[in-house]
């Protein structure tokens, strides 16, 4: 199993000035440069301490936000693609239905894959609601948008006989011809967050590799089921490294002290739904058949019913404990034994998957509490990872 | 529901009354709430009552997504009825609509009514013309929409599932048709000397989407306008006062019809 450490380089220091909404109408003010400089640098150490710590590295971006202050995933890539030697580094990712110009993303990725000698994973994602607003793009043709950046993309990364033509829907390039081309033939793998058994299918029929995020014990199953399904029916070949799962992990020495650090990190989930109502479900966005349900409701800003415990509860996100989290299947946390086996047990109830996405840093977890994190997950964790079987 | 074909439009449509035709093209939300209204129509005119592709019941198809389909759409019904001096009435969104009907053609439109009509933009770069009900909370979108949104806006939460499904079918086209440019064509200021139609501007008081100096000044920049404000009334005048605005409508036909 391949593990990936992942932050949202979140600038925390505003949070306490912070109310209803943690995304897209928090005015950067209440950014201070010197002390988002110093954040920055310390996310890519514990980045680059991976490096000799045998963990590949994850990024993403969001946008006008202070739970994540990477608004551009191919920032930190593009420093650590130079700084890291060994570890893979993947985007997860990309988000090109809000980007104007996939080329350019083209180009990113190409150079980046050059520049790491081949290192790269890339990850395109639709995007959450309330990136729409940020990105000013129209939600009610978003997926269709997705899909054309992402064939255009591919097809400019596999073309070494370049220019060709693309006037599509969306997009119009005369004279498409990407240099560098990268070094992953045809180009370098590629992902897709999901977070429904519909999207899962998509990606199978096109052998993405998908990460699922924060859908726990309850909904990661069918999400993974629907993709073994989908990519047998579509003749697509089928492991484990087509499926990734993220969770929020704190190990210690002693369980006190890894349910500690899993606290901290659970701050991420705790503040990453906090956003204003009217930017969770821009019209168009969702399937009518889920705006008709959220019409008839009085919808509150979280996204609530989101987070359920093994059992089924609704788990009030903002209100999460790591017991709740833990029996939810979103965080492994305690001993190294303990994450192990909860790892296991996720694993095993799952049918499997190939790529742990541990959120080693989240929230206010310091730097010398992630270091210590990220030791011990990869001098007592990581090598019975292979007692896994992938 | 009457259902009619054109081109590969399949349009819900209902129609409503005898008389002389108008042609009620509707506003982005709040579809059904224009029925009394309509009804008081019908008392004088024949309604034409379109729902818009991708609204409610009626398709879209792909590749037909902007306000100058939807316009040409319209134009093509009015040839396919062979109607004549139409009465063209349209409400927000479907204001917009009208004015481009019109500055592609008005020889089937007899006169037009704007009714707090989107589809300009008259302000700098920096300027917000047209409220952004994406982006404002939803109970200002609501006093912005209506001056007493408690008596006018409807209760979804006894919707029934097809009525839920045809509201959120109308919203999302909404945004498709008009997320960005933002409900409006940036072109479509530069033709309007070509709404060569007697042209009633109707606004609500009160409207905090597009203000009444908006409309003003929409009326001066259509060759045979004039402004009527109505008093009590939001972003749908002829939601929260159909015998006011119907009543204007009535006094401008008979003086149109005498002049």
């Amino acid at each position: 199993m391949k593990v990936w450490h992942f932050s949202e380089m979140a600038y925390h220091p505003a949070w306490p000035e912070l109310r209803d909404s943690y995304r897209v109408v928090v005015p950067n003010r209440l950014f201070d440069p010197r002390i988002g400089a110093d954040l920055y640098h310390r996310y890519l150490d514990e980045w680059a301490l991976c490096d000799e710590l045998g963990i590949n590295i994850m990024t993403n971006e969001h946008h006008a936000t202070a739970t994540c202050a990477d608004s551009v995933c191919t920032i930190p890539m593009a420093i650590l693609a130079r700084e890291t030697k060994k570890v893979r580094l993947l985007a997860l990712g990309m988000p090109i239905g809000n980007r104007n110009d996939p080329i350019r993303v083209a180009e990113e990725y190409s150079m980046l894959d050059v520049i790491s000698r081949g290192r790269i994973e890339m990850g395109f994602v639709k995007g959450v609601p309330f990136e729409i607003s940020p990105a000013n793009t129209n939600p009610a043709d978003l997926t269709e948008r997705f899909w054309e950046a992402h064939d255009l993309i591919l097809k400019a990364m596999a073309t070494h006989d370049g220019p060709f033509n693309w006037e599509g829907t969306h997009f119009h390039y005369r004279s498409v011809n990407v240099w560098p081309r990268p070094w992953q033939e045809p180009h370098p793998p590629v992902w897709m967050p999901v977070g429904s058994p519909g999207s899962a299918a998509e990606a199978a029929e096109r052998g993405m590799t998908i990460g699922v995020l924060n859908t726990g014990w309850v909904r990661t199953p069918p999400i993974f089921e629907a993709y073994r399904q989908r990519a047998a029916e579509a003749g697509r070949p089928m492991s484990p490294q087509r499926l990734a799962y993220m969770a929020l992990i704190g190990v210690g020495d002693t369980r006190e002290e890894g349910h500690r650090r899993a606290d901290q990190i659970l701050d991420y989930s705790r503040t990453s739904g906090i956003v204003a109502p009217q930017f969770m479900n821009p019209p168009g966005y969702a399937s009518v058949a889920q705006s008709a349900q959220a019409l008839r409701m009085s919808g509150g800003g979280f996204r609530a019913g989101r987070i359920q415990s093994r059992d089924g509860r609704a788990i009030d996100p903002r209100k999460m404990t790591v017991a709740d989290a833990i029996d939810a299947g979103l965080s492994f946390a305690g001993t190294p034994d303990d994450v192990f086996d909860q790892l296991r047990a996720f694993y095993d109830h799952v049918g499997g998957f190939g790529h742990l996405l541990m959120m080693g840093q989240g929230g206010l977890l310091s730097h010398e509490e992630t270091v210590a994190n990220l030791r011990l997950f990869s001098k007592a964790v990581l090598p019975r990872l292979t007692e896994l079987g992938v | 529901m009457e259902r009619i074909q054109i081109g590969d439009v399949s349009l819900e449509m209902r129609t409503a009354g005898e008389g002389p035709p108008l042609l009620f093209l509707h506003g982005g939300d709040y579809f059904a709430q224009n029925q009394g209204f309509l009804e008081r129509l019908a008392r004088r005119w024949q309604v034409l009552i379109p729902r818009h592709p991708g609204f409610g019941g009626s398709t879209r198809p792909d590749g037909f997504r902007s306000v100058h389909d939807l316009a040409y759409l319209y134009l093509d019904l009015l040839d396919r009825e062979r109607l004549r001096d139409v009465a063209l009435v349209g409400s927000s969104f479907g204001g917009w609509i009208a004015l481009e009907m019109c500055v592609r053609s008005v020889e089937r439109i007899g006169r037009l009514v704007l009714i707090d009509t989107l589809g300009i933009k008259f302000g700098g770069r920096e300027d917000k013309d047209i409220a952004d009900i994406y982006v404002l909370p939803a109970d200002e979108v609501l006093r912005r929409t209506f001056f007493a949104p408690q008596r006018a806006a409807p209760d979804y939460s006894t919707l029934d599932d097809a009525e839920a499904v045809s509201i959120a079918s109308d919203r999302a086209a909404t945004t498709l048709y008009g997320w960005r440019p933002y409900m409006h064509d940036p072109g479509l200021r530069r033709w309007l000397h070509r709404v060569r139609v007697p042209t009633l501007v109707l606004w609500g008081q009160s409207d905090g989407i597009v203000s009444p100096d908006y409309g003003e000044r929409l009326c001066r920049s259509l060759p045979q306008a004039r402004f009527e404000p109505i008093a009590e009334a939001g972003h749908y005048p002829q939601i929260e006062r159909p015998d006011a605005v119907a009543d204007a409508i009535e006094r401008f036909a008979r003086a149109e019809a005498q002049s």
